[in-house]
């Protein structure tokens, strides 16, 4: 399966700060067919890193995508049968407008200048490109972590466009040790010399913070069996210590090429802001309780968390469960058994695969009849 | 649409759901309305139903493995405590809410059964009646827990932690006041229609809050 980068121009996003950002570019990515009626489209939405390239092979640079694992023929979101797409968040670096893009004021990259984004934002710029797809309502809408918020925000925005929502390992607000962790990795960047206030287009980019930060963000990925499972105690090439600090463990040497890894793909702005953006998300705020903030919200409900994602934890997720059942909607929710901590979403699929196909096939099957 | 919506034949929901008392209860709900089934094993009855009678239906589940099953088969069904699900439930939320087969097996169950009132309009109940005649002589001749095809378990590994019979429902529906709609006794696929204390295997309740 090929897949390939398309780019729809907007001429301006309102923004929840009050500031408007104008113009704004997407990148998108589709797989499937639409049908005739439009009414087989399913949205994925990805986590903070990700990007709209979430299956396939990329016709750009080979690469396969995010949640190829989930995405094609006969897969969860069989390619078959649903019409599949996929956008980079607003604030991102994969084609969509954010902090590297360039400002129309001074015709350099917004750097800090960029104005400070929201998940709603995100999901209010996702909207207009279901509109420009002429998309009136989507069969479901689904993602992990970051992406689950946006799930959530879409279900209380817009729920007339949401038959089925299944946000994966992720809550309804960012928790004290949520934020902890992304402020670990905002700090790491702006105590980069390099990272010049932001200031770093056209010369050196500040990537040993940006690796930093993005080591952080790997450590609350995986669990300590995971970790314990992966790498254990052992030495990469070598049997005794060195007794100096090169990476002796192969814990360390992953997490360095992971960070180095990282740094070719991302900008260290748009992890300061989407990070941000994630941290501000909570959709009780202004609320007096999680039931009121989801009473507008009319999609039926798939919540999946995993035993070992300490990051998101199931009680998260069955907050929101409990909050629906409060209002008699239609939810359901299981907790997988999984070593792989948070990265169970994306890595350990065989029963998510089962419970997403079962549950689509239903929705698809109620929303026809 | 007739034809899903007409009432199924019992025998082909027992040989559909392979349990008897699921095709009384199939037989007792009506069609389009709003089920919450509490320990729904696979999610059998629940898909039968939403296919079949066009219902509404939902499910608490405890075991992770049998959720992931229901789910799969679309079907509504969240992982938790029947107790936990159903204090979070505004009054009157469903038509129907089905505890079947589990009853024994619960915990705190005059709670669970009120709250089931509270949460439903109607209320289904099916368990095994330990007042069976081959549980009495079990018991009576051996002097030990006893162990019949109704109850294959050893004490040690039985799931059952209360042994109810018919008559000790009865009495508890009169003593709390609720109104029993419907008794339907089954021994096999039979029904029983004399001496169903001692006769049935299996009673079915459908009853109401008085």
């Amino acid at each position: 399966m090929i897949s390939e980068t398309k780019i729809v121009h907007f001429d301006s996003l309102r923004l929840d700060s009050g500031e408007e950002l104008a113009p704004v570019q997407v990148a998108y990515e589709t797989w499937g067919e639409l049908n005739a009626a439009r009414s087989n489209a399913i949205l994925i939405v990805h986590a903070f890193s990700g990007d709209a390239h979430a299956a396939g092979v990329s016709a750009e640079t080979g690469q396969t995508g995010w949640w190829d694992n989930m995405i094609g023929p006969g897969k969860a979101f069989d390619t078959d049968k649903y019409f599949v797409l996929c956008t980079n968040c607003l604030g991102g670096c994969r084609g969509t407008t954010g902090p590297s893009s360039t400002d129309p004021a001074t015709g350099a990259p917004y750097a800090m200048k960029f104005p400070v984004i929201t998940v709603a934002d995100m999901v209010r710029l996702q909207k207009k490109v279901i509109d420009h797809l002429g998309i009136r309502r989507l069969l479901a809408i689904s993602g992990g972590s970051m992406g689950g918020m946006q799930v959530l925000q879409w279900a209380v925005a817009y729920p007339e466009a949401v038959a089925c929502a299944i946000p994966i390992a992720t809550t309804a607000r960012h928790s004290a040790q949520q934020i902890a962790f992304n402020e670990v990795g905002r700090q790491a960047i702006m105590a980069d010399p390099e990272w010049c206030e932001g200031n770093y287009y056209g010369k050196t980019r500040p990537a040993r913070g940006l690796a930093v930060a993005r080591m952080v963000g790997h450590i609350t990925y995986m669990s300590d069996d995971s970790m314990r499972e992966k790498f254990g105690r052992r030495l990469r090439g070598k049997e005794e210590f060195g007794f100096d600090f090169s990476a002796e463990f192969e814990v360390e040497s992953y997490l360095r090429y992971r960070g180095s890894q990282f740094v070719d793909r991302f900008d260290a702005n748009s992890y300061l802001y989407i990070t941000k953006a994630m941290d501000y998300f909570d959709l009780t705020l202004g609320q007096p309780s999680l039931a009121a903030a989801l009473r507008p919200a009319t999609a039926r409900f798939l919540l999946i968390s995993f035993t070992s994602d300490w990051l998101y934890p199931s009680y998260q997720s069955l907050e929101i469960v409990r909050a629906l059942r409060s209002l008699n909607r239609d939810v359901a929710y299981c907790e997988l058994p999984s070593n792989y901590g948070h990265d169970a979403f994306l890595v350990d699929v065989a029963e998510q695969t089962d419970i997403v196909r079962g549950y689509l096939a239903s929705t698809y099957r109620e929303a026809a009849a | 649409m007739a034809a899903a919506t007409s009432p199924p034949r019992p025998a082909f929901v027992a040989d559909v759901l392979g349990r008897s008392d699921y095709a009384i209860i199939s037989e007792l709900v009506a069609p389009g309305s709003r089920v919450l089934d509490l320990g729904c094993g696979e999610g059998e009855l629940l898909a039968w139903l939403a296919l079949n009678k066009n219902v509404d239906a939902r499910g608490v589940e405890i075991s992770g493995a049998r959720v992931q099953k229901a789910i799969t088969r679309g079907v509504s069904v969240y992982q938790g405590d029947a107790l936990e699900s159903l204090l979070d439930y505004p009054d009157k939320a469903f038509d129907y809410v089905i505890l079947s087969q589990t009853l024994q097996e619960t915990r705190e169950p005059l709670r669970v059964l009120r709250e089931m009132l509270r949460v439903g309009r109607e209320c289904i109940v099916a368990f095994p009646n330990f007042g069976h005649w081959t549980v009495r002589l079990a018991h009576l001749f051996t002097g030990r827990s006893p162990r019949t095809r109704l109850f294959p378990y050893s004490w040690y590994d039985s799931p059952n932690i209360h042994f109810l019979t018919i008559t000790d429902f009865v009495t508890l529906a009169r003593e709390e006041g609720w109104r029993l709609e419907r008794s339907i006794f089954l021994a096999g696929r039979r029904r029983v229609g004399i001496l169903p204390n001692l006769l049935a295997e299996v009673a079915v309740f459908l009853f109401r809050a008085g």
